[in-house]
């Protein structure tokens, strides 16, 4: 590509921690409102990493008072202040989507 | 006041913005713009500035135009535009750089569209075409141009396959996401006409909708501000008390009922 657009990207990248498919994570988003920005943390599974360089995106699932949500997160948004793991999760595979019909106990851990 | 630039689009690639929104950008290339002739109100009727842009051959360049750069002093130049000016500028006041511009301007940009060949009417004018199945023998055809024998003709302007792209193209009210000075880059937001390496020429934006927003705004705010001064007017003041007191009175009910049923 060019060296120009390189830059710009390479400008933009952040160290986005190490986490992989299967983590428990907790995602600091920030939140603007109004005039004021407050950290707002999202909780769940990584169920799944999509795209290179600056179109690079992650799923986290959780289980909200009984029902799944997913929400996606540009690895490099600058909305997102860190992302902290829980615990480390043994996946065998690059995507958990079998956890979407899972129930219980079972959509909330990754044990393969 | 900025003039305008001559560049060579790079490339598109994605930047956040302020508010951490993820905007797509065209990365247009616009350094070393060189001032080659101001003309001049007296001298050719009217004012602007011919800019010259990316070097060329001397060999390729005709007597005439060679004669142009000798006199700017300067190297031919393979794409050379002129931009109108109100009035006289003298030659300390053209700013060519690209920090003419800055994040949050509006810009217009012209260069000529990729060419796409002869291609029919589903592409080149947005028919619909017909039917894909169902025994249908027809599927990207123009289908019926006009009617019988009033008017006995085709109306003009009617949609028909032909040659599409490789023309002169305006794209009006692009933003200006971020001027970088180092690399003498532009980031513009959105697409802009033409293959990667093609030429384009940046201009202020003819219509000025940062102005507009900004009058907008203003307006809104204006509005908003002399409804929360104006007093309320008598009737409407009775009309919410009468409100309210509905209100209680509906709450009350179920109160009530209960009460009675014990």
């Amino acid at each position: 590509m060019n060296r120009i657009i390189d830059l710009i990207e390479q400008e933009q990248k952040k160290d986005a921690g190490d986490f992989s498919v299967g983590d428990s994570v907790r995602v600091h988003t920030r939140v603007i409102e109004g005039d004021k920005e407050r950290i707002q943390i999202f909780q769940g599974i990584v169920i799944g990493r999509k795209g290179r360089g600056m179109n690079e995106t992650f799923t986290v699932r959780r289980i909200s008072y009984g029902e799944g949500v997913e929400r996606v997160f540009p690895v490099n948004s600058p909305r997102i202040a860190k992302i902290e793991v829980e615990t480390k999760g043994r996946a065998r595979r690059a995507k958990l989507n079998y956890l979407r019909t899972r129930k219980g106990k079972e959509a909330t851990a990754v044990r393969e | 006041m900025s003039i305008g630039l001559l560049g060579q689009k790079i490339g598109m690639t994605s930047v956040y913005d302020a508010n951490g929104r993820m905007r797509p950008v065209t990365v247009i290339a616009a350094g070393d713009n060189v001032l080659l002739r101001r003309l001049t109100n007296d001298n050719d009727g009217y004012s602007a500035v011919q800019v010259g842009f990316d070097v060329q051959k001397e060999s390729r360049v005709n007597k005439a135009e060679l004669g142009i750069f000798k006199a700017a002093n300067a190297e031919p130049k393979k794409f050379v535009r002129e931009f109108r000016l109100e009035h006289d500028l003298a030659e300390g006041d053209v700013d060519l750089s690209v920090t003419q511009f800055h994040a949050g301007d509006f810009v217009d940009v012209t260069g000529r569209s990729k060419g796409k060949g002869f291609q029919g009417v589903m592409k080149k004018h947005n028919f619909h075409g017909q039917g894909a199945a169902h025994g249908s023998k027809t599927h990207r055809r123009n289908g019926a141009i006009g009617n019988r024998s009033t008017p006995g003709r085709i109306w003009k302007n009617m949609g028909m396959p032909g040659h599409l792209g490789d023309e002169r193209v305006t794209v009006q009210n692009l933003e200006v996401l971020q001027v970088r000075e180092a690399e003498k880059v532009i980031l513009i937001s959105g697409a802009v006409p033409g293959a990667n390496g093609s030429y384009v020429v940046v201009r202020p934006a003819l219509k000025n909708p940062g102005a507009r927003i900004a009058a907008h705004r203003a307006h809104a705010k204006a509005e908003q501000e002399a409804l929360a001064k104006k007093p309320k007017k008598a009737g409407e003041v009775a009309a919410e008390k009468a409100a309210q007191a509905k209100e209680a009175a509906r709450k009350a009910e179920p109160a009530k009922q209960e009460a009675e049923a014990k």
